[in-house]
């Protein structure tokens, strides 16, 4: 089912999945030697995810350690459906993070009789995740360095467009054409998944 | 209901970021609320952050902080998972999560201070200096006055619908326009237009008579 064009390693994808099946584990059982692999896992990165806008190894350790508390307390509302955990867990590092820095993010709620659903099935919907997840690492990585460095800036150190051109020194026009590029990219692999 | 007008890589990459700030966020989370394409979109985003973060591998020996880890979890009490059933649909609410509890009700309970010309407004207090987010009420067939502005406006229509030029935006279409742009949107025949508008400064309006009284009326 994995299609050749996804350019995603199948270790990679077994990886994942393999993720995908210990957050379920923790969600159900509270299992601490299934944690353990996710922890030694995701420690790492989120420590660098958090360092890129603290600066400070202790507060990116903290937050780092916050954020793992939170995942550890909230496994059992994971989707397995959703099948990507990367994502999943990048969310709550960043909501951390806003948290942190005494920022609110508003967001929508899905049960607001306002909210509009998705009117695809459910089932079609657990399918598409997860092909969905394997796709976009596929594509991630064919992306150029160049626009792979401005989505980092974007979202690892939380800069603004203009901040981003003035660190690059190009025009603001090239950054925002470098991220449109970059999500168009990103959006056609998972519409050639059809 | 088809959204047509939808939100641009630009504010909905910050917004999956989490660096923008809480008035445009506002917006932007009131149009996902409404755009299952653009809550696609965002998820796609939050796909691609993770993807990077995969990749921000620091190779480090781990014992120490997994030893921390389990000191502390030893002391967490795992939250309870409230699954909320969803709530029962009434068609007639209109202002979607999160706005409705910003503004502390549905159309029903606002308080709708005139504007003049038949136009009303309601400020929305955020804790985002930077940003000025109000309801606004434009009755049908009527224009919104003629504004320049400094910086970027984010228009959300909640209610009735608005030509800007040719286009037309109607419930869950958004609109953005930056500092150049002279427009001047228009509500459409037959129903009052309500949306959501954010903007980054006080509305520079071009008339010189509303100009006039703009300090007064907060606009």
């Amino acid at each position: 089912m994995n299609n050749k064009n996804s350019g995603g390693s199948e270790a990679e994808d077994l990886a994942k999945a393999e993720m995908v099946r210990l957050l379920s584990i923790v969600g159900r059982d509270r299992s601490a030697d299934a944690f353990e692999a996710i922890f030694r896992f995701y420690a790492p990165r989120i420590r660098s995810f958090m360092a890129a806008k603290t600066k400070d190894r202790q507060a990116a350790e903290e937050l780092m350690q916050e954020t793992m508390t939170a995942v550890w307390n909230k496994a059992g509302q994971f989707d397995p459906a959703r099948g990507n955990v990367s994502a999943w867990i990048y969310t709550i590092a960043r909501n951390v993070r806003i948290d942190a820095y005494r920022r609110k993010r508003p967001e929508f709620d899905m049960n607001d009789p306002a909210f509009v659903a998705d009117d695809v099935a459910p089932a079609d919907q657990e399918f598409q995740q997860i092909q969905e997840a394997q796709l976009l690492r596929g594509a991630m990585a064919t992306l150029p360095e160049e626009q792979l460095d401005v989505l980092r800036r974007a979202f690892f150190d939380e800069a603004s467009h203009s901040t981003i051109a003035r660190d690059l020194g190009v025009p603001l026009g090239t950054v925002k054409s470098r991220i449109r590029l970059a999500f168009e990219k990103l959006r056609s692999s998972l519409e050639g998944r059809l | 209901m088809n959204v047509k007008h939808h939100l641009s890589d630009e504010f909905l990459i910050e917004y999956a970021a989490g660096s923008l700030s809480e008035g445009w966020s506002l917006a932007v989370a009131s149009h996902l609320a409404l755009c299952p394409e653009c809550r696609q979109r965002l998820h796609a985003m939050e796909g691609a952050a993770g993807a990077l973060l995969d990749k921000a591998d620091e190779s480090a020996n781990e014992d120490e902080a997994w030893a921390r880890f389990k000191a502390r979890a030893a002391d967490i009490k795992v939250e309870e998972v409230k699954l909320e059933a969803p709530k029962a649909t009434k068609q007639t609410v209109v202002l979607p999560e999160p706005l409705r509890s910003y503004v502390g009700g549905d159309l029903a309970d606002l308080k709708w201070r005139a504007l003049g010309r038949g136009a009303y407004q309601i400020l929305i207090e955020t804790k985002d200096k930077n940003t000025q987010v109000r309801l606004l009420r434009i009755p049908a067939g009527k224009p919104v006055p003629e504004h320049t502005h400094e910086g970027r406006e984010l228009t959300l229509v909640l209610a009735g619908s608005f030509h800007d030029g040719e286009e037309l935006f109607a419930r869950g279409d958004i609109e953005e326009a930056d500092g150049d742009l002279l427009h001047t949107p228009k509500a459409t025949e037959g129903e009052d237009c309500i949306c959501l508008a954010v903007t980054e400064a006080p509305l520079k309006f071009s008339s010189w008579i509303v100009r006039l009284v703009q300090p007064i009326l907060k606009i």
